[in-house]
């Protein structure tokens, strides 16, 4: 019987349980070590006993992987000092023992500034032994499908990663559309235009730029199936592949260099080859999945 | 004085490396071949307390992809004046995120293939200005004047509902929140201060920044970041 | 009570129990959310209840002590902790956590 739960209404530990194969998650630092944030109390705010992101180990398919998952409900998912450092932890244990991959369920709006200082120099760390596991050939893959998105500096952790996927729910940015609505005005970024926002930094839109690698359904299957999938993604970052994806990012800006404002997802799409650009808002995943260009 | 004066890069640069130093400014972007103690220097950065977008992200990936491929294993200097990430919509749609991503993994790069790669914050810095570039060399030094944080106080106030007058209280004494370098050094995630002799400063950290990532320690050893390291190695040790 | 830091209040609470929890795996119920809460319930020494609560709603004590009372008598526990972390939920969801994390109790 296939039951279609929704991944983004999932919380965070529920994910991770339906995702790896069933009963194999063995959590390291659990809840009950109660490993929390030491900064948050003096701000009058509650902690989490596992600081909002379980880490540990699992199988997946039979093979051995090491999971994270991040819990947006609380503080928005964001990267503080001890957050940082279990996921920092789990990326150096990687490194030491060579799972088949490492598995990241990212729901984070970045560096958690409740944490400030402490957070930015975390999610720095996180990057760099990101980077260590990729370069020892362990791929290293991030699911992003939560209400909250990817953003901030996680955004950046989920590129250095050898594969991401997503759902048409999931975002993928940096900076929050309020955060740009309050720097540069409504007109710039309409934060409470949904279909803008999803238009700039949703799923579908980062499937068809190739910003990430699998486009699936909300759907925590989908998210299972699609991380099996990408067990053997292993993608070593080398001068070559550098220069590739230099060359992708530098002819994507030139490409609209002479649009206007408000046009510019649809000129993009169009730009970039997809057939019926206009229509993209309107397209199921299933039918978007086969719009995007070789 | 000679800690203002040293914030204006051209002034920083000639310090460093002379007068004819052969850096070039192109708007934000520095750039250029320095020459220091008889050997090429490749530097890299920005000034005019740059917003990072992708344009820049790129132009920055551009000069250390030419350095690995042209110029194998010539250290990178990378000079940070940054006022954070373009906070633009056009930017977000176009992947400000992967472009980011992407000079990080140049500079990464770099590092593998054996070019030393120093940051140094010689004005400001702001969170996502240089996580991909400064925090990810061998080290992020500073300069004692520099000013490092992750958000301006209002906005973070407008993110976090929390009261604008309580985090500038606590941006006083506050280390997780307090803007200043020394800060930043007691947390671990600045390695040096460059006070006095400029050229000594240079020459210590291209002898001496690590080449793995030892902030977390740092932060233990200085006080300023108690639990980082610790719970890297409960992970590390964990059944 | 006593305040642990500016804004978060910390309140305790120990009843006697009658039915042994005997031992088990610690069990975790709910997420620190606005107007949420989670429930941390991991087996104790002895034969009391302890409930421990950190809340960012402060002032509540008579609502708390009347729902973790009433808790206490559907599920009188013996030599069991409860461990909370609060962000102003309602009584009906703290109950309602209590309530979840207990079903989840296993030997």
């Amino acid at each position: 019987m296939n039951v279609h739960l929704s991944y983004a209404e999932c919380p965070a530990r529920e994910r991770l349980q339906r995702i790896v194969d069933p009963g194999s998650f063995h959590e390291w630092l659990p809840p009950a070590e109660r490993l929390t944030s030491p900064h948050l109390a003096a701000l009058g705010v509650p902690s989490s006993f596992d600081d909002g992101v379980a880490i540990g180990r699992a199988t997946l398919a039979g093979r051995p992987v090491f999971v994270a998952a991040q819990e947006g409900r609380f503080m928005g998912g964001g990267v503080g000092e001890v957050h940082g450092a279990k996921l920092a932890g789990l990326l150096r244990r990687a490194l030491r023992d060579r799972p088949h991959a490492v598995v990241l369920l990212a729901e984070s709006g970045g560096v958690r500034l409740h944490e400030a200082n402490a957070g930015l120099i975390a999610v720095s760390e996180v990057m760099r032994a990101l980077l260590d596991v990729r370069a020892a050939g362990v791929p290293v893959v991030v699911l992003i499908g939560g209400a909250n998105g990817c953003f901030g500096g996680m955004g950046i952790v989920a590129r250095c990663a050898d594969r991401v996927v997503m759902s048409d729910v999931g975002r993928l940015a940096m900076s929050g559309p309020e955060v740009i609505e309050a720097s540069h005005g409504v007109d710039e970024f309409d934060a409470r235009d949904r279909a803008l926002v999803w238009r700039t930094t949703g799923g579908k839109h980062r499937w068809l730029t190739g910003d990430c690698d699998a486009l699936v359904e909300d759907d925590v299957e989908a998210f299972r199936a699609a991380a099996i999938a990408s067990l053997d993604a292993s993608a070593p970052v080398t001068l070559e592949t550098l220069e590739a994806e230099h060359a992708l990012l530098a002819a994507r800006l030139a490409l609209l260099a002479d649009v206007s404002h408000e046009d510019d997802a649809v000129a993009l799409w169009s730009r970039l080859g997809v057939a019926d650009a206009a229509r993209v808002g309107d397209l199921d995943v299933d039918e978007l999945r086969a719009l995007r260009p070789a | 004085m000679k800690d203002d004066i040293a914030m204006n890069w051209n002034t920083l640069a000639t310090a460093l490396f002379g007068a004819d130093h052969a850096l070039r400014q192109d708007g934000d972007l520095l750039s250029g071949t320095a020459t220091f103690d008889d050997q090429p220097l490749a530097v890299i950065g920005t000034t005019n307390h740059a917003s990072i977008g992708v344009r820049l992200a790129l132009a920055q990936a551009r000069a250390v992809l030419d350095a690995i491929a042209r110029h194998p294993g010539r250290p990178i200097l990378l000079l940070i004046d940054t006022q954070g990430q373009q906070l633009r919509r056009r930017d977000e749609l176009l992947g400000i995120n992967r472009a980011m991503a992407h000079l990080g993994m140049t500079i990464d790069l770099a590092r593998r293939r054996g070019h030393r790669v120093l940051g140094l914050v010689y004005d400001q810095a702001l969170s996502g200005g240089f996580i991909t570039s400064g925090l990810v060399a061998d080290a992020c030094d500073a300069l004692p004047e520099a000013e490092i944080r992750v958000m301006r106080i209002p906005a973070m106030a407008r993110v976090t509902k929390l009261p604008e007058t309580l985090l500038a209280r606590l941006s006083q004494s506050n280390p997780v929140f307090a803007p200043g370098v020394d800060n930043y050094v007691a947390m671990g995630g600045v390695r040096r201060l460059w006070r006095g002799d400029l050229r000594a400063a240079l020459r210590e950290a291209l002898r001496e920044a690590p080449r793995e990532d030892r902030r977390a320690q740092d932060g233990a050893a200085r006080g300023g970041r108690r639990l980082a390291a610790a719970v890297v190695q409960r992970v590390l040790d964990a059944a | 009570m006593k305040d642990i830091a500016p804004g978060l209040e910390t309140l305790e609470y120990v009843f006697p129990g009658e039915r042994p929890a005997g031992d088990f795996a610690p069990v975790l119920a709910g997420v620190v959310g606005s107007g949420n809460l989670e429930v941390l319930v991991e087996p104790a020494p002895g034969s009391d209840c302890s409930i421990r609560i950190e809340t960012s709603a402060r002032g509540f004590g008579g609502i708390w002590e009347a729902v973790v009372r009433d808790f206490h008598a559907r599920h009188p526990l013996a030599g069991v902790r409860v461990s909370i972390n609060d962000m102003g939920a309602t009584p009906a969801v703290v109950s309602l956590r209590l309530d979840q994390a207990v079903s989840e109790l296993t030997p």
